[in-house]
């Protein structure tokens, strides 16, 4: 996801002020990454039976470039990328808006295969519950495994991820951006500006 | 939203971004297991006053890929027969719960009444000679599917050939193809042409030859036998010699034209030739793709939560 400038900009006329720090650069985002990389490839040995799958909007772009890590690492290997559309899953539908993003592409059949969901953000579990609720109507793999960017805290189910680029604890009300160009976080807080 | 009922209630971003869901719908179709949890729960019921196979079975199968439990009355077999009334059926109905009605009946504007008589969603499957917005959203799907676009239909030039006079499949098409940005022409005999087509968005035609040349889209509708015993045809083999798909026309036709049709197919008399040695023929892909569109549908009117632009007066 691309990091966006606050919802709510501070204006002399008010608005809601929201201040936002980067917390983490391009460069520690490549860095995570690569490290992921290796763990993942460590953990399972090599890429027997391993398909990479990132769970639509924000997964995806981390998946391929964990793929395109991977095959630098392990020449002449390339490593089957999927992406999950999980909105047709959620435990909220009709609770919250859902609309569907690109649709599901899952190259190659599961069954007996490690799966590796990727996604940038780990905040309640409720995203992945919901994936691993859509992988088993592609098959039955033989594992799953979790690797995400920023895990945040505040999990509500009990999940937990595999492969972690940062461990970055959070408030509730705050909210946490994921793109190439780093991670951000933004924050509600300061005077209620208001018409006048 | 929450009724669809007319495409004249929508606008064409809001058919293009159904034609998108409908994409997703598709991708589930396409999974070893075809089915998503996203209506579970929710109560979807037929109402068929007219015989339907394709249209009922698609609504049903849509609902139940999206886990939605189905109830289908059949009005041949019911309490009609014993003198209940529509209202009486409707308000029965809706006692037992339910979240959307979907309703197909010889009479123009049922989909409107229903919604006075009841909470739950209308889905309009085709109502008199007025409007079957569910077929339209089917045969816009598939164009933009088969031809490999995204968006809409800008700059087809689509013409439908037949029957238009009693076709809700025409009416429906019309504006939807029109609205998609789409050059529409009708190729008809006067008799079968609307009395009131000034200010449609169309061109009309008496003669196909002249027009099979430059098309990309050839849409045929269903020529019914009882159109010859109302005076409207001399005879059907005179229908399929002016307006039909014959093999002299089939031959003229490029490639690349797709060749579409509602169904049921009156084999030799609109369809003179075999589809299956059509190369244009998406017949089938219509049918296909009426399941995805139909849980499209479904989903934004029960299950997405959110909100798209209708011009509805409920």
């Amino acid at each position: 996801m691309a990091i966006s400038e606050p919802v709510d900009a501070p204006s002399p006329s008010g608005g809601v002020f929201r201040s936002s720090t980067q917390v983490l650069s391009a460069d520690d985002i490549r860095r995570g990454i690569t490290r992921m990389a290796h763990e993942l490839l460590e953990r399972n040995r090599g890429l027997t039976g391993v398909v990479i799958v990132g769970l639509q909007k924000g997964g995806v772009w981390i998946a391929e470039r964990l793929a395109e890590v991977i095959s630098g690492i392990e020449p002449g290997a390339t490593v089957p990328v999927g992406r999950l559309d999980v909105s047709l899953y959620r435990d909220d539908i009709g609770l919250r808006p859902v609309t569907p993003g690109s649709a599901s592409h899952i190259p190659v059949p599961l069954d007996g295969a490690t799966v590796v969901l990727v996604d940038d953000v780990l905040f309640t579990g409720r995203t992945v519950r919901a994936a691993m609720e859509a992988l088993n109507d592609y098959g039955r793999p033989r594992a799953v495994q979790l690797a995400v960017f920023v895990d945040r805290g505040h999990r509500e189910l009990p999940i937990r991820p595999d492969f972690v680029g940062k461990n970055l604890p959070t408030r509730r009300d705050e909210d946490v951006q994921v793109g190439p160009d780093g991670v951000v976080i933004t924050q509600v807080g300061g005077p209620v500006g208001g018409p006048a | 939203m929450k009724h669809f009922r007319s495409i004249e209630e929508l606008d064409a971003s809001s058919l293009i971004r159904l034609m998108d869901l409908s994409e997703h719908m598709a991708e589930v179709n396409a999974r070893p297991i075809p089915k998503v949890p996203a209506l579970r729960g929710k109560n979807v019921v037929s109402l068929f006053f007219e015989d339907s196979t394709r249209t009922r079975l698609s609504f049903e199968t849509a609902a139940k890929r999206l886990s939605a439990d189905t109830m289908t009355f059949n009005a041949s077999s019911s309490s009609v027969n014993k003198g209940e009334s529509l209202r009486d059926t409707v308000e029965t109905l809706s006692a037992m719960g339910v979240d959307a009605f979907v309703v197909r009946h010889k009479s123009s504007g049922v989909p409107w009444q229903l919604s006075q008589w009841t909470e739950a969603s209308v889905i309009n499957a085709g109502d008199g000679w007025h409007q079957h917005p569910t077929q339209a959203l089917l045969d816009c799907f598939t164009i933009r599917r088969s031809l490999g676009r995204t968006g809409g239909l800008d700059g087809l030039k689509i013409a439908i050939v037949g029957d238009i006079k009693h076709s809700r499949v025409a009416r429906s098409d019309i504006q939807a193809f029109a609205m998609l940005g789409a050059h529409v022409t009708l190729v008809a005999p006067p008799t079968l042409l609307p009395p009131e087509i000034a200010g449609w968005p169309v061109e009309v035609c008496h003669d196909l030859d002249d027009v099979i040349g430059g098309l990309d889209v050839l849409y045929l509708l269903r020529m019914q036998r009882e159109r010859m015993s109302e005076s409207l045809v001399p005879t059907l083999r005179e229908y399929t010699d002016r307006y039909g798909l014959t093999p002299a026309r089939a031959r003229r036709l490029a490639d690349h034209v797709l060749v579409m049709h509602p169904g049921p197919m009156n084999r030799g008399v609109e369809m003179a030739v075999d589809p299956s040695e059509l190369p244009g023929s998406v017949i089938l892909q219509q049918v296909t793709n009426g399941v995805s569109v139909r849980m499209a549908v479904l989903f934004q009117l029960l299950g997405s939560g959110d909100e798209l632009n209708t011009t509805e007066v409920s």
